[in-house]
């Protein structure tokens, strides 16, 4: 009898996951709490550092889930967990029981509220918006405009919002915003070729392949201008437009201007589903709150627990290439898991 | 802006305000600057059927020798534990503080004796030792405009007068302004938090007024303590002041709400010298932007005469709030003392219409 | 008038809407590597000048240049000796010696009112 393997989450790495297991053979199904699968895939119109079409991502994803030996579940949740010696009994919110030999967690991630920067003003002020509503707008294809319905002369990029700012809790780098904010300010100054755009950082974090090169571009080609500085707060003026207030922290002065639209950069949380899942499971979370692996540079996959294994941004923030790789490699690791049990 | 995100702010700030027996901890420099508005607070909750305790055997909290570093912290908390001691002997639980560097102070030391014990024992040490007392902790601290802020919709209720224009019925622009020392240092302690603060802007919207959120709302009054404190660093105080005159002059504000004894000397006071020193004026006809304590802002609501809350002792005229406002008042008697003695007129100022 | 024994303190932030970037959008314009400055230092940190006179940072220049604060680059630049080793260490190509002869330039062209 094929062993069963249960995917919980079917984002990137679930469904990269799922699909080399079930290409290995194994029965696998996957749960899913929303209606459609690839996650946060679903909400960018276009990918850094080459402006590839996340759909591109999303008809992949599509294509690697069509496999017989796959099983999606959606808009159902695991909500009880009982082991009976190597075999997992789940039972899930539809009231069905599910067995399995192996679970692998893809719970994924969610983005900052970024009220909880309450001095930024988002879902106070008409024109701060985040990354996730710039990208839905220009998924849109709809002009871009200020609340006042007007482009505006110049936008402001605000990076790590929610990120490296123990003010709210969240130690960490989110790994993608910076570059984020690079690909959507050479997008906005694609599409208002007379804006000026500024972006506000603390370090630019351009690890990636080609990341760089993107941000020189973003420089040389499209005239994007950066400020080292830390946004401290932001005000609304009489015209709606936003003031805000940083440091130049290279010229050692404060400095004020006054932006048409403030995107603020939110990073990556744990998700909602991570949280849950890694405390019905009884998996070890990091201080940061998302789930730890048995072995951070050996073992990134498996969990505190024999037969549960982790994969995505359940573990910490990635990008789209390392989440599929992730996935690959924890597909891998239940293989070698599922090889050594009875 | 939306004002319902503002309002989605304020559950995380909401603090608890006890409703009755007060022991009151009065202001030094209140008290010398703008006498009338402490007796007006304890007029308000008289007549709101309020017991509160005003005790002459108080002190000053030391804050401005605190701040100034004349005062060390370990007397500071001793003397703050010595007016624990005057309330826990009177049976009060609840203490007021007129002052917000008072508040400040107080919320310092309850905090420190949070964190570290062992600074309450030494502090109810001293306090023995020096004086015989012993004391208990408040079960509330508030400031005094937390209190207003509370019964606001009994003021209202009980107003004779509205923050509108008697002529017009539009609402009047008014500006807050809230001490630093409130809720920069511990936020949970102020109503709304220290962002988006409801403790005044909500006074205003409750008697009728339209609050004007300004860019630089948030930035303090410039008081400090050395700042003012030493001549030649006042120049720095007033250069704070001025530039949220002209971040506010845009949106024409017709009064300023202050809660802070030293914002609300500093913003009144300032607009009298840089118009002196540089020919600028704020606010309408060369009259600059008046500026009120919350006690006052009440007081009027609840038809109080102006010359007796005092504010004859206001740089800035407010005269042209209380017309707007439809307030009879006497100008006879604006400079006659309590008991109808000519106090005389002050000189005219160069700039400032009086 | 008083003797008030202190003056009104000057706003030391850079208020960017007010400043005038007229001399920024000259060098870009005449000299676009200057876009690519990302603030390494290197410059700044062969610069003779920088090394052996006070107040003379190439880096923070090209910053304030772009904030549109001309008069502190008015007061240095011409303590420049051009001997061009700033241009030889930057990592993104930028030809500071070029953006320097600019500044100065622009900014005389500023001060005698001509077109910019």
């Amino acid at each position: 009898m094929k062993k069963k393997v249960v995917v919980i989450g079917a984002g990137v790495a679930g469904i990269e996951a799922a699909a080399h297991l079930a290409l290995m053979g194994y029965d696998v199904t996957i749960l899913e709490k929303g209606e459609r699968i690839g996650g946060h895939v679903l909400q960018w119109d276009r990918l850094f550092p080459t402006q590839r079409p996340a759909s591109e991502i999303q008809d992949y994803l599509n294509q690697q889930i069509r496999n017989p030996n796959i099983r999606l579940i959606a808009q159902t949740c695991l909500i009880k967990n009982e082991r009976n010696n190597e075999q997992f009994n789940l039972e899930l919110s539809d009231g069905n029981v599910l067995t399995a030999d192996a679970i692998l967690v893809s719970t994924g991630f969610d983005l900052f509220d970024a009220r909880i920067k309450e001095e930024y003003g988002y879902g106070i002020y008409d024109n701060v918006i985040t990354s996730c509503d710039l990208e839905a707008l220009f998924s849109s294809e709809k002009p871009i405009t200020n609340a006042q319905g007007e482009p505006p002369s110049r936008v402001g990029f605000i990076h790590c919002v929610g990120s490296r700012d123990e003010k709210v809790g969240n130690t960490y780098c989110s790994q993608v915003c910076c570059v984020t904010a690079v690909k959507q300010a050479i997008e906005v100054r694609e599409k208002l070729p007379r804006s000026e755009v500024f972006c506000f950082y603390m370090d630019m974090r351009m690890f990636g392949l080609r990341f760089e090169e993107l941000y020189k571009e973003s420089q040389e080609k499209w005239g994007v201008n950066f400020i080292r500085g830390r946004l401290s707060e932001a005000s609304e003026n009489l015209d709606g437009s936003i003031l805000i207030k940083v440091e130049d922290t290279l010229a050692g002065r404060p400095l004020k201007m006054r932006v048409g639209l403030l995107v603020l950069m939110v990073g990556f949380v744990p998700s909602k589903g991570t949280l849950t899942i890694g405390k019905l499971l009884g998996l070890d979370f990091t201080p940061d709150g998302f789930l730890k692996p048995a072995d951070e540079y050996i073992d990134g996959n498996s969990s505190n627990i024999p037969g549960i294994y982790l994969s995505g941004t359940c573990k910490a923030p990635k990008t789209i290439p390392d989440t599929l790789t992730d996935g690959r490699a924890a597909a891998l690791a239940i293989s070698e898991y599922l090889a050594s049990t009875s | 802006m939306k004002k319902e995100g503002k309002r989605m702010v304020w559950p995380a700030y909401q603090k608890n305000i006890a409703d009755d027996h007060y022991y009151y901890s009065r202001s030094c420099i209140r008290q010398n600057f703008y006498p009338g508005t402490e007796h007006t607070f304890l007029r308000i909750l008289g007549q709101l059927n309020k017991d509160i305790c005003d005790d002459p055997r108080h002190t000053t909290c030391t804050g401005i020798g605190y701040h100034t570093d004349v005062v060390p912290f370990e007397t500071a908390m001793t003397v703050i534990a010595r007016h624990f001691a005057l309330m826990t002997g009177l049976g009060y639980e609840n203490m007021i503080t007129s002052c917000i560097t008072s508040f400040g102070l107080y919320s310092e030391v309850l905090e420190t004796w949070k964190e570290f014990p062992e600074s309450e024992e030494k502090t109810r040490e001293y306090l023995r030792k020096a004086t015989g007392r012993e004391f208990n902790i408040p079960k509330d601290l508030s400031h005094a405009s937390d209190i207003i802020y509370k019964f606001r919709k009994e003021i209202s209720a009980l107003g004779t007068h509205r923050l509108t224009d008697i002529h017009t019925g539009r609402k009047l622009r008014a500006v807050e302004h809230i001490g630093c020392h409130y809720s920069k240092m511990f936020p949970s302690r102020g109503v709304g938090g220290a962002e988006f603060p409801c403790v005044l802007s909500g006074l205003i919207e409750e008697f009728g007024g339209e609050v004007v959120d300004y860019p630089e709302r948030r930035l303090c009054c410039g008081f400090g303590f050395r700042q003012y404190f030493i001549k030649a660093n006042r120049g720095f105080s007033v250069a704070c002041s001025k530039k949220k005159f002209e971040s506010m002059a845009p949106y024409e504000p017709e009064l300023i709400l202050t809660n802070c004894p030293g914002c609300f000397y500093f913003l009144d006071r300032w607009q009298y010298v840089i118009s002196e020193m540089e020919g600028v004026l704020y606010g309408m006809r060369n009259q600059g932007i008046p500026v009120l304590t919350y006690e006052e802002l009440a007081g009027l609501v609840l038809g109080y005469d102006p010359w007796d809350m005092g504010m004859q002792m206001h740089q800035i005229p407010v005269e042209p709030l209380l017309d707007k406002m439809g307030i009879s008042y006497d100008p006879e008697a604006k400079y006659k003392g309590l008991k109808g003695l000519d106090l005389g007129v002050p000189l005219q100022p160069r700039q400032l219409a009086i | 008038m008083p003797d008030w024994g202190y003056q009104i303190h000057k706003d030391r932030q850079i208020d960017f809407d007010r400043n005038d970037r007229r001399l920024a959008q000259y060098i870009r314009k005449y000299e676009p590597t200057f876009k690519l400055c990302i603030s390494c230092g290197a410059c700044t940190a062969t610069c003779s000048t920088g090394n052996l006179t006070e107040f003379y940072n190439i880096r923070r220049l090209n910053i304030l240049l772009m904030r549109g604060e001309i008069d502190e680059i008015w007061s240095q630049i011409s303590k420049c000796m051009f001997c061009g080793k700033c241009e030889l260490v930057c990592p993104r190509g930028v030809s500071t010696r070029k953006v320097i002869l600019l500044m100065k330039e622009g900014i005389q062209k500023i001060k005698e009112n001509e077109q910019i």
